[in-house]
């Protein structure tokens, strides 16, 4: 694991977190995608971060859309509830969870076609709300469970296990989540163990919306010559911004950082995500350089990944709504019912 | 002047002599966003306070300025506030429809005009009156620029000296229209008093209509049916509101957000509800699922194109038991039809909305009252049985002003369903989200956030055994859907029952509901009265339908189903629910020009079949 508490256990007990759970609390249903699937290494990514953050599962809400990722909810933290909804439109379904009860964390599962193709509409204004939400986008450029068509994140030039060509350009999720409003944005590789761990922890300690479209290739699919979502063809392509350690709140940072080769971002949960340079002057709290570079990586045929934008200063879209700190869920009548007096100005309002 | 008087002639001299009092129509033609909606609200509340039952009943078109409009009160002692088909006295302030106005009337109207119009010309079997508001409007309002929205007052003066109606109760209708606004409010009482100054000195009264002061209205109020939908939706308990905007349901949100802001946000700033404008109906109904999944009483309300729209998360929600409240207030066809036209055209659709199996709670109201009082039902028989409750509006009741008793408190309290909490669970160890332990088909659940180890479960489709988990097995699948259609089954006993009013020994029976309750009330008393057809009515309010609506066709040697739809589309409902040798016994009566019903339409077509 890339970030464990310092303390080694000394008894034959489990190894627990911080909040006293194993890793075993944080296990989900086995697997039925495919042997290889990138996506089984988000979900074991995931089950680590949570674990590594000391998130309670019971606070979590995983939600999905359709398709092979949208599946893979059912293969992590089993003590959280799932929400497998409706094709692309996972957004809207987090969205009324997260308005009913604003202390769940939120986990959104997607992948390509179920963002990019037919949920890009809810996609757009989830992104521009900047509601509390992790949304990852499992990436393969490839309907799986239709068997293999072209996805709306397919690059121009690549090829399908058929032959076929794909000739248009792709959606960079990116891009559009940076221009609309999303507050966290990264790219990373399911192949990435250490990356994709580091940013999901971030990701956890962000407020607002996250958006990680992480690149995972289909074996079944995807992963042949001429296709760009291979295995292959990221580990050739690959272009990294940054090398990025994280230190959560309740652990001490006792690495020192040169505020010249590394940006320090402060969570909003008082966590450190520290991002060593290895482009020179790229600054992720800049919008416009960070849709710069994305098209620059798109002329260039990069595989770009790292944390590519973030901002901790916007309101979320919880914030904006000014409800009670209690979830609304549970609100009792006397709270949601106003008495009859209530009812009696407004009945003489229209006398 | 030049009122022209030759109806005395005409009708036999039946005019002269008649005085028809608290029993008209009054329609005032308009051109929309000329601000007619202040001088017509005045003159309703003004009828109304004078203890007249009335009706208001706008017909607008699709369009925010220049095209034209149509106000019609109704003013009625023995309180039949439907429509009325016939027109007894126009106020014609649009040159553009004129013409047709005034030819679409019946002998013996009266008819109010701004003298370049000229319309006395175009027949003489009508009471014309002539008024050069211009004129008239220039004297009070020195202000050029303001005297287009005080003209409309002076109809107002003028309608109330030829009628007989208080101005008294003018000037406390027009305070309370301007309430905030103390100068709007002097210079429209000073208009209409111009009106009336103007109408005393130069008309001389030829028509038979008179307004008298009466006692049936004390203590009752003017609302529109979303303004009431709206009320009852926060007295319901409602958080979370999620919605598009769409004629004619916009106004029931917008009205929520007022009384919200009013009445449910705590002495912290601190508000109970969340309320959202989604990007489309699809985002809509998603988010009342994931807020009524997460435990939150959620609604949306839309009209039919929303509908079709939400059907495909209306499919998921009935499969996978999630709570939430729609109101549809049906309106007429595709947003290029006739959107500000009044229909019961989404009945059947919504029935079965969605893909596969699938049945919904539908409850149906007919009045203000009701659309208050059936939020509350709407709500708590959504989470009792976990599923959506869609709420059968329309434009009519939805967008119209309707006399009603004022509302009364909810006596039921807010019933949140089969909810397991974290004590539960501690107790049972666990639960099996779609067990039927009761028998009604309906599964305990639990919220996300419950902090216990085996609260959780997974919500998906149809494609899962009694414990939520995957399955694809055929007899999990029949299982599953033969304990939806018992669930479907328990909610017969649950939803709003009939209304049912007997005749004497009717054979005859009349099946209606919704806005058509207000013209079936009132042709009733005309079948009895002219032509001697003794019938019995049967009001639905829900759908399942139960065991009423059975013994009721039982009874009846012939069931007219009247509907505001074309294709008899409750009817076809009721034969999906009917022994076969009852079928025969049910006949349609469709209402489908777009404009409420009115109770002659269905004497006359009811009477005809029945060879009268």
């Amino acid at each position: 694991m890339a970030t464990t508490p310092a303390a080694e256990p000394r008894s034959p007990e489990p190894k627990t977190n911080h909040i006293g759970l194993t890793v075993i609390d944080y296990k989900g249903g086995k697997t039925t995608l495919c042997a290889g699937c990138g996506h089984n290494a988000i979900s074991e990514r995931i089950i680590e971060a949570m674990y590594d953050m000391g998130v309670q599962p019971e606070r979590v809400a995983k939600l999905s859309g359709i398709g092979c990722s949208s599946k893979s909810p059912a293969y992590f933290m089993n003590r959280s509830h799932s929400f497998n909804s409706v094709h692309g439109r996972m957004p809207s379904v987090a969205t009324g969870a997260m308005l009913a009860n604003r202390n769940l964390i939120a986990l959104g599962v997607s992948g390509d076609g179920d963002t990019a193709s037919i949920g890009i509409g809810q996609f757009v204004h989830l992104m521009r709300r900047n509601l509390p939400l992790i949304y990852i986008i499992e990436d393969n450029g490839v309907y799986g469970l239709t068997k293999g068509q072209f996805s709306a994140t397919a690059d121009l030039g690549s090829k399908l296990k058929s032959g076929v060509i794909n000739d248009l350009p792709p959606i960079d999720t990116c891009g559009l989540a940076i221009e609309l409003g999303a507050t966290f944005v990264g790219r990373s590789f399911s192949g990435d163990k250490r990356q994709l761990s580091t940013m999901l922890k971030a990701a956890i300690a962000h407020h607002g919306t996250v958006m990680l479209d992480v690149v995972s290739p289909c074996v079944t699919f995807n992963d042949h010559e001429g296709s760009t979502k291979s295995y292959k063809y990221v580990k050739d392509h690959e272009e990294t911004l940054q090398e990025m350690s994280f230190v959560p709140h309740f652990e001490e940072i006792d690495v020192e950082y040169d505020p010249g080769t590394t940006v320090s971002v402060t969570m909003h949960d008082g966590s450190h995500l520290q991002l060593r340079k290895l482009e020179e002057d790229y600054n992720p709290t800049d919008r416009i350089a960070a849709m710069k570079r994305l098209s620059e990586a798109h002329d260039k045929g990069e595989v770009l990944t790292g944390v590519f934008y973030v901002n901790t200063k916007a309101p979320s879209f919880l914030d904006m709504l000014n409800m009670v700190d209690e979830p609304l869920a549970t609100l009792p009548e006397s709270v949601t019912r106003p008495g009859r007096e209530a009812l009696e100005a407004a009945m003489e309002e229209l006398r | 002047m030049a009122t022209t008087d030759v109806a005395r002639q005409n009708t036999g001299g039946q005019l002269e002599r008649k005085r028809i009092v608290n029993d008209m129509s009054i329609q005032v033609a308009t051109v929309n966003g000329s601000g007619s909606q202040s001088s017509n609200t005045v003159l309703l509340r003004a009828i109304f306070q004078m203890g007249v039952p009335i009706s208001g009943k706008n017909l607008f078109p699709s369009n925010i300025a220049g095209l034209p409009t149509w106000y019609t009160i109704r003013a009625n002692k023995d309180g039949y506030i439907g429509r009325k088909k016939e027109i007894d006295f126009l106020v014609a302030m649009n040159a553009e429809t004129a013409q047709d106005d005034v030819m679409s009337l019946a002998a013996g109207a009266s008819v109010l005009y701004d003298e370049p119009l000229g319309l006395d010309k175009l027949r003489n079997d009508l009471i014309f009156y002539s008024v050069p508001y211009d004129k008239i409007v220039a004297t009070v309002c020195p202000e050029a620029k303001l005297r287009k929205l005080v003209k409309n007052m002076v109809y107002v003066g003028v309608v109330a000296q030829l009628l007989e109606i208080e101005m008294g109760e003018v000037e406390k209708a027009i305070r309370k229209q301007f309430a905030k606004k103390v100068k709007a409010a002097t210079l429209n009482l000073a208009a209409a008093q111009a009106g009336f100054d103007y109408a005393k000195a130069s008309l001389q009264k030829r028509g038979v209509f008179y307004i008298e002061r009466m006692n049936k209205t004390a203590g009752k109020i003017i609302i529109d049916g979303n303004s009431a939908a709206a009320l009852g939706c926060m007295f319901a308990g409602c958080t979370v509101v999620t919605w598009y905007p769409i004629t004619p349901s916009s106004s029931l949100v917008e009205t929520m957000i007022d009384y919200m802001k009013e009445h449910r946000i705590g002495p912290d700033g601190k508000a109970t509800f969340a309320i959202v404008q989604a990007e489309d109906e699809l985002a809509a109904i998603g988010m009342v699922i994931g807020a009524g999944w997460a435990g939150a009483r959620s609604m949306t309300a839309t009209a039919g194109p929303g509908i079709s729209l939400m059907s495909e998360f209306a499919g998921l929600a009935y499969y996978a038991e999630i709570p939430g409240v729609i109101w549809d207030i049906q309106r007429v066809g595709p947003s290029t039809g006739l959107p500000t036209r009044t229909s019961q055209g989404d009945i059947l659709a919504t029935a079965f909305l969605s893909h596969g199996d699938t049945k919904h709670i539908m409850l149906i109201p007919s009045s203000a009252a009701e659309c208050f009082s059936m939020a509350s039902e709407a709500f708590n028989l959504a989470e009792q049985f976990q599923t959506l409750v869609f709420v059968m509006s329309d434009l009519d009741l939805g967008m119209n002003n309707w006399m009603s008793d004022p509302f009364e408190y909810p006596t039921t309290p807010i019933k949140r369903g089969k909810v397991l909490g974290k004590e539960e669970l501690t107790k049972l160890g666990g639960f099996a989200r779609y067990r039927d332990l009761d028998g009604d088909g309906v599964g305990y659940r639990t919220l996300p956030g419950t902090e216990h180890p085996a609260a959780a479960y997974f919500t998906r489709g149809s494609g899962h055994n009694d414990k939520s988990n995957y399955s694809e097995r055929p007899d999990d699948y029949e299982n599953n859907m033969e304990r939806l259609n018992r669930k479907f089954e328990s909610a017969r006993s649950f939803v709003p029952r009939p209304e049912i009013q007997k005749g004497s020994n009717a054979k005859i029976g009349i099946i209606a509901y919704g806005t058509s309750h207000w013209g079936i009330i009132e042709s009733r008393d005309q079948l009895r009265g002219e032509y001697a057809i003794e019938t019995d009515y049967l009001r639905l309010r829900a759908y399942p339908f139960t065991r009423e609506v059975h013994e009721f066709i039982e009874q009846h040697e012939r069931i007219y189903v009247v509907e505001q739809n074309r294709d008899a589309q409750m009817l076809s409902l009721l034969k999906l629910d009917l022994k076969p040798e009852l079928i025969a016994r049910l006949r349609s009566i469709a209402h489908l020009d777009g404009l409420p019903l009115d109770a002659r339409s269905v004497t006359d077509e009811l009477s005809t079949i029945e060879g009268k």
